[in-house]
């Protein structure tokens, strides 16, 4: 599935976000967004997702869903967004039960997913008993469970710690080498950016604008290679340097507010 | 493992001292037997300030007179009826109050143009005394058992409403918008992240409002009914039956305990995943 963005403007009230974005997220793409605090790059996602009214612009998206897709546009939260009260398995369950599937189907779709993400032990314990890396790999599963055609990811690895975040990575890594789901991620950090994108969209600050979009030329799974460090040093190298003075002036921004 | 990365001389060379505690205090310990210490110490200074003749038992009866007076209420069957009549007006009238509450609760925690309407009529409303009203409810449904209904409803309706719509305000965006991404119904959300999600909210709502039911009971009944806690409370005082008043101060003390212990027990129960 493709997600076509065409001149989109997004304000509160009178705090322009995003101006005159055009982007297109190609099928099977990972698609990284980053720039500077603010810069709008989760409305950007929101908007995508359709739980953000777009203040101007479109919103499309065109292709294939896969079989057995149920939400085709699916997020994986910064938060995990899981219920408390519900167990691991329940929390699976939720975006299921409104589907009219059958219970082998859906206890299939919970069970694959749990097994895929390694929590099939722990899908009767509480989101409070297990870790942020666990926690976010229930959202993983939860996404996963409805088969998705397109993830929009909103900085899914920064709520954890490094060891978590790289662990986490792996997973996303063997994710796309499988299933080659299109995807929109967002993140403020430029190694994940590096590691899992096929291109890399920078924004400006507030009003977000597209600044540049950058191609990962390495395939995903060679970028660890040491062959291509080099290349990849001068790719963050380059968008380092677009985001530094913005980043910089962002935060003087959001200091004087 | 000992630490071999720095030669011995780093190690052992330079004298040293122990690090000095410094994080002790400041957190609260369990102390299983303090609160029972302290009732029975309570208990004892009380029996013994009228044995030893400090206060007139008239005034202040002692805790002995008082168990008496309440052995003889149970024994002669009055204990049971006047606390069958409060626990019906306080069942009745909180149920009612609740009902109402939680309906507008939660048409003004989740429709802006409810709370708009809402928020300044319980604004306006909801510092009234309530027991003030009685009078007037006695006029509309007469002197019976609707008029204390009505004033129990009626004190419990106005914090159910805040504390629910309080409670729904507090439930995370973040799971609302989660629903709405997987495509959940409006009523599935409700159903399964609003009212789950809220649930704490109210429960604490409803600590407070058991409170404010057994005070109105005991007002209502004072002002107007022949059984009932409150009346017998009133009653015991007119005659100067001090023994027989404090019993009944005792069993509103043993029924506010009671509702609590009842309300934790169904905190703990649904609100496991605390």
């Amino acid at each position: 599935m493709r997600l076509i963005i065409k001149d989109l403007c997004h304000r509160y009230d009178d705090l322009v976000v995003l101006d005159g974005i055009d982007l297109t997220v190609q099928e099977g793409e990972v698609l990284a967004v980053i720039g500077p605090s603010g810069c709008g790059k989760s409305t950007l996602l929101g908007i995508a997702g359709g739980i953000v009214a777009p203040t101007s612009g479109t919103i499309a998206v065109a292709g294939e869903v896969p079989d057995g897709c149920l939400n085709p546009i699916t997020f994986i939260f910064q938060d995990f967004a899981l219920l408390p009260w519900r167990s691991v398995e329940d929390n699976l369950s939720l975006v299921l039960e409104h589907h009219p599937l059958s219970a082998a189907e859906r206890r299939e779709r919970i069970e694959s997913g749990l097994r895929r993400m390694g929590l099939w032990d722990f899908r009767k314990a509480l989101p409070k008993q297990l870790s942020g890396g666990m926690r976010q790999r229930v959202g993983i599963a939860r996404a996963l469970a409805v088969r998705p055609a397109m993830l929009l990811l909103d900085e899914p690895l920064s709520a954890l710690d490094a060891q978590t975040r790289e662990l986490l990575m792996e997973d996303f890594l063997s994710l796309w080498q499988r299933e080659r789901t299109t995807a929109l991620y967002v993140t403020h950090n430029l190694d994940e950016a590096l590691r899992l994108a096929d291109r890399v969209v920078v924004l400006s600050r507030r009003p977000g604008r597209l600044r540049e979009i950058v191609t990962i030329e390495e395939p995903r799974d060679q970028r660890l290679e040491p062959s291509a460090q080099a290349h990849l040093a001068e790719v963050r190298d380059r968008l380092w340097h677009l985001i530094r003075a913005e980043a910089q002036l962002a935060d003087r921004e959001i200091a004087d507010a | 493992m000992p630490d071999t990365s720095l030669p011995m001389t780093e190690r052992s060379a330079v004298p040293s001292q122990p690090v000095r505690f410094r994080g002790g205090g400041f957190t609260v310990k369990g102390h299983r037997w303090a609160a029972l210490l302290a009732f029975v110490v309570l208990i004892a200074v009380w029996e013994s300030t009228n044995r030893f003749g400090l206060v007139s038992e008239l005034f202040l009866p002692p805790p002995s007179a008082v168990a008496s007076a309440l052995a003889a209420m149970a024994q002669d069957g009055s204990l049971w009826q006047h606390l069958k009549a409060s626990l019906m007006r306080i069942g009745v009238g909180w149920v009612m109050g609740t009902v109402a509450g939680m309906a507008v609760g939660f048409a003004m925690g989740i429709g802006s143009v409810a709370r708009a309407v809402g928020v300044p009529l319980v604004s306006a409303f909801f510092p009234i005394p309530k027991i003030a009203l009685l009078p007037l409810f006695i006029l509309w449904f007469g002197i019976g058992e609707p008029s204390k209904f009505a004033t129990i409803g009626f004190g419990v309706f106005f914090p159910t409403v805040i504390a629910t719509y309080s409670a729904i305000d507090s439930v995370p965006r973040n799971l609302i918008r989660m629903a709405q991404s997987f495509g959940l119904p409006w009523a599935s959300i409700l159903r399964k992240i609003v009212l789950p999600g809220a649930l704490p909210g109210i429960l604490a709502g409803f600590r407070i409002t058991a409170s404010i039911a057994l005070i109105l009971v005991v007002a209502a009944e004072m002002i107007g009914a022949e059984y009932g806690i409150g009346a017998f409370v009133l009653t015991a005082g007119n005659l100067m039956l001090t023994d027989q008043l404090l019993a009944g101060v005792l069993v509103l003390s043993l029924l506010g305990l009671t509702i609590g212990t009842v309300l934790s027990i169904l905190e703990r129960r649904l609100l496991k995943w605390r």
